[in-house]
């Protein structure tokens, strides 16, 4: 094999590679991506056995052929070479070697046969359809941060994606949740996608989806079975097995009864959260809202370090209601809105609470008291 | 120098037998007079309860432990002639000494002597750091004006005591700090009393393993060999930075034990790292249902132990010993510390649904660690699991009940299993 590639389409290609592979991998090849070039194309492909993503770049091919080399090396040596390089790499199957030329510099590397490399097997979708990257961001990144790292409740180390009824109508749903919040995003169902298995798609698989999704405009191919989803743009592939689990039951853990209603400047309120925060150095912040009429008072106590408060001029009608919360739950929930006031609906201090943007429905989000 | 008479407690110069009583059990030291930091240790504590209060068995090899499958806890000094060790496998035990009486521990007796012995400890001093039930550190510092006589007297008179008040005997080591006097405890025993003091130190340590140092087990150890560091001498050659470099915490430590220094104090109330409990069974099993029941146990009485100590842990450990004694130990991180036998139990079985099927096994064991107190603990709740709250409820209701009529006047179903 030997080829030319322009060094910003190969740094491109091999950084999605070396974030796949695992770094403390005991079997060799895992850490290698496989390299296929054949006409004008070359591709790199790389796993942790969970996931897959191939990247086709284009590349002047001189020689057709395929090698496998360590992904974090090679990623390292373009990433240090000068920007507009042309790159040459050639492979020497025989030697099991592959150099990599740019300009002066060149290194060789070790290689491992190409017939080693674990290619996921294809499989069946059910269900294809097509999103905008914009749409598809929204639902993943407003989601992402209630995923649990629990390892005994492994089934919620991951972002729930399924269709769902949301008045009288279905929508694409995302929900994720640790247990003490959780986020339950939807968007207009996507042509097709009617009738998709419910996934639950792993933490990890969100992240290298991310870097899929830059581009507003882009159309992302989503295609979904019982056990894996793919989601491509024309040059990526990224394919993921999904967690085998059952999700839980989240609709009842949604209140349908809150109804003291607070209605706060979400940038406002992070900040204030922020501030008062800083004085306790505890595994787990407490903050303590008072509410009173158009009033919200944040405190912080913490015995050892000090204590902070701050008051904000809000909407608010209800009885006076004390309430706790952990500061990094409500941070996380407040920075998710983006476009209108924050609404919070309470029902009593021991209760989850719901918070969403405004009067819009399609992400609410819910999280536990905490007792203060 | 000076020459204690353990038995009329005299002091007087050094000679082979006391002046004034005639007996040989003299101790000569030149620092007798000046050291005050002393390690009690009970000899062969729980055997020595049994025999005490059955004398048939006083010349019978004696052995405590938890059944015929469990492991030793004590053998008695007869029993040790033969090889039985403390933590040795039962059925080992019973090989080197087959003719040996079992007796499982009976720890109410155990607890009693016990606290007959601190009681005669607290007319020492109150500074007593309890180590376990036979063993305690004692702080005699400053003690000799109240007392009219140096904390050497006073320690051969404490153990003259146990011998004709409570028919219990112990060893003293008698140094100038803690790791000394545990050291020194244990160099004469039964019966002894030991001295290492300032002097002496450098030329005593020299040639003894590291080993000597409590908490150095054999993972230590062998990591100190690798590093060619088999005996204090060994510990002397390295700069104090490289030991740091090379151990860390512990490397300092290091550095300044093989200097004989030891600056912890003796503290009545050392705090508590971990609450655990652990159960070795009549038979190995790999039935769920049985290994639930003791799961469920086992995170009752930590639960008990915690909310008794006004403590919850942060992080839930199981421990598991399989057939061929491997041990298994799963821990997790909680989001909020508990002490709640509900939650310990939860995230346990959680952790045990893991290695089930690893099984059958032997030993089953939970706690808690990274302990906060318990006003930190159980703060929030969990969204997806609603009745939590409720089964908590309940759980403060049955320890309400418990506290007042006993702790078996309400059981869970699951605790009979």
């Amino acid at each position: 094999m030997k080829i030319s590639i322009e060094r910003s389409t190969l740094l491109k290609a091999v950084s999605q590679a070396q974030s796949v592979v695992e770094r403390r991998n005991t079997i060799p090849i895992l850490a290698n991506v496989l390299i296929e070039a054949d006409g004008n194309e070359v591709q790199f492909r790389a796993t942790d056995l969970d996931i897959e993503v191939l990247d086709k770049s284009p590349a002047q091919v001189e020689r057709a052929g395929a090698t496998t080399v360590a992904a974090t090396t090679l990623h390292e040596i373009v990433r240090k070479l000068p920007d507009g390089a042309l790159v040459v790499l050639t492979a020497d199957e025989a030697a099991g070697r592959l150099t990599v030329e740019a300009g002066r510099s060149n290194f060789t590397l070790a290689t491992l046969p190409k017939e080693d490399f674990p290619v996921m097997a294809s499989s069946e979708y059910e269900t294809s359809f097509t999103a905008k990257a914009a749409v598809l961001r929204r639902l993943f990144d407003k989601s992402k941060f209630a995923i649990s790292t629990e390892e005994t409740r492994y089934y919620l180390n991951g972002v729930y994606m399924h269709i769902s009824e949301s008045d009288g109508g279905n929508v694409l749903r995302c929900v994720a949740t640790d247990g003490h919040r959780l986020a339950r995003i939807d968007a207009d169902l996507p042509e097709g996608a009617a009738g998709m298995p419910g996934v639950i798609v792993p933490r990890k698989t969100v992240g290298e989806l991310r870097k899929l999704l830059e581009d507003d405009e882009m159309d992302i191919a989503v295609s979904v079975s019982e056990t894996k989803v793919r989601f491509a743009t024309p040059n990526i592939t990224l394919t993921s097995k999904v967690i085998d689990g059952t999700f839980p039951d989240y609709s009842r853990v949604i209140p349908q009864g809150n109804n003291r209603r607070l209605e706060v400047d979400a940038a406002e309120f992070a900040q204030a959260v922020d501030r008062v925060a800083t004085v306790s150095s505890e595994r787990s912040r407490a903050v303590k809202l008072q509410l009173g009429e158009d009033r919200l008072i944040l405190s912080v106590n913490a015995p050892d370090s000090g204590a902070a408060e701050e008051e904000l001029a809000v909407a608010y009608g209800d009885e006076p209601l004390e309430i706790g919360f952990n500061a990094k739950y409500l941070l996380e929930i407040a920075t998710q809105v983006d476009r209108e006031n924050a609404v919070f609906l309470f029902n009593s201090s021991g209760d989850p609470t719901l918070m969403r943007e405004g009067n819009d429905t399609s992400a609410v989000y819910v999280v536990m008291p905490m007792r203060v | 120098m000076q020459a204690l008479c353990r038995d009329c407690l005299t002091l007087s110069t050094p000679s082979r037998r006391c002046a004034h009583c005639g007996s040989r059990r003299m101790l000569a030291h030149a620092e007798l007079s000046d050291l005050a930091i002393a390690h009690m240790d009970c000899d062969a504590f729980y055997a020595s309860v049994e025999k005490r209060d059955n004398p048939e068995l006083a010349d019978k090899p004696l052995i405590i432990g938890g059944g015929r499958r469990g492991v030793v806890s004590t053998a008695c000094y007869i029993a040790r002639i033969r090889g039985v060790r403390s933590a040795m496998p039962m059925f080992q035990a019973l090989k080197l000494c087959p003719e040996a009486v079992v007796l499982k521990p009976r720890m109410t007796a155990y607890a009693e002597a016990s606290r007959s012995i601190r009681a005669m400890m607290q007319d020492l001093t109150p500074a007593i750091e309890p180590l376990s039930l036979d063993e305690a550190f004692l702080d005699l510092t400053g003690t000799a004006r109240l007392h009219g006589a140096p904390p050497a007297v006073m320690l051969a008179r404490l153990t003259n005591r146990m011998r004709d008040e409570l028919g219990l005997t112990g060893s003293i080591g008698l140094s100038y700090n803690k790791f000394l006097a545990k050291v020194a405890s244990d160099l004469d025993k039964p019966r002894g009393f030991s001295v290492i003091g300032r002097g002496d130190a450098a030329a005593f340590l020299r040639d003894r393993p590291v080993s000597l140092i409590w908490g150095i087990g054999p993972s230590a150890q062998s990591a100190l060999e690798r590093a060619g560091i088999r005996t204090f001498a060994d510990l002397l050659r390295w700069e104090r930075t490289e030991l740091v470099a090379r151990f860390g915490a512990t490397g300092d430590r290091l550095w300044h034990l093989a200097r004989g220094e030891d600056t912890r104090p003796v503290s009545a109330d050392a705090p508590v790292k971990s609450i655990s409990n652990e159960t070795t069974f009549d038979a190995d099993t790999d039935d769920t249902d049985i290994l639930d029941g003791h799961l469920w146990r086992m995170a009752e009485k930590v639960s008990d132990r915690a909310k008794a100590k006004d403590l919850a842990g942060q992080v839930v450990t199981l421990k598991l010993k399989r057939a061929d004694h491997s041990t298994l130990t799963r821990r997790v991180a909680l989001r909020d510390a508990t002490h709640m036998a509900d939650t310990i139990y939860r995230t346990a079985r959680g952790l045990f649904d893991r290695v089930a099927d690893l099984g059958p096994f032997r030993l089953l064991g939970c706690g808690i660690s990274d302990l906060v107190s318990a006003d930190q603990a159980d703060k929030s709740g969990d969204l997806l699991d609603p009745e939590a709250a409720q089964r908590g409820r309940a759980e403060r209701a049955t320890d309400a009940i418990r506290n007042r009529f006993g702790s078996d006047a309400i059981r869970k179903g699951r605790a009979l299993r």
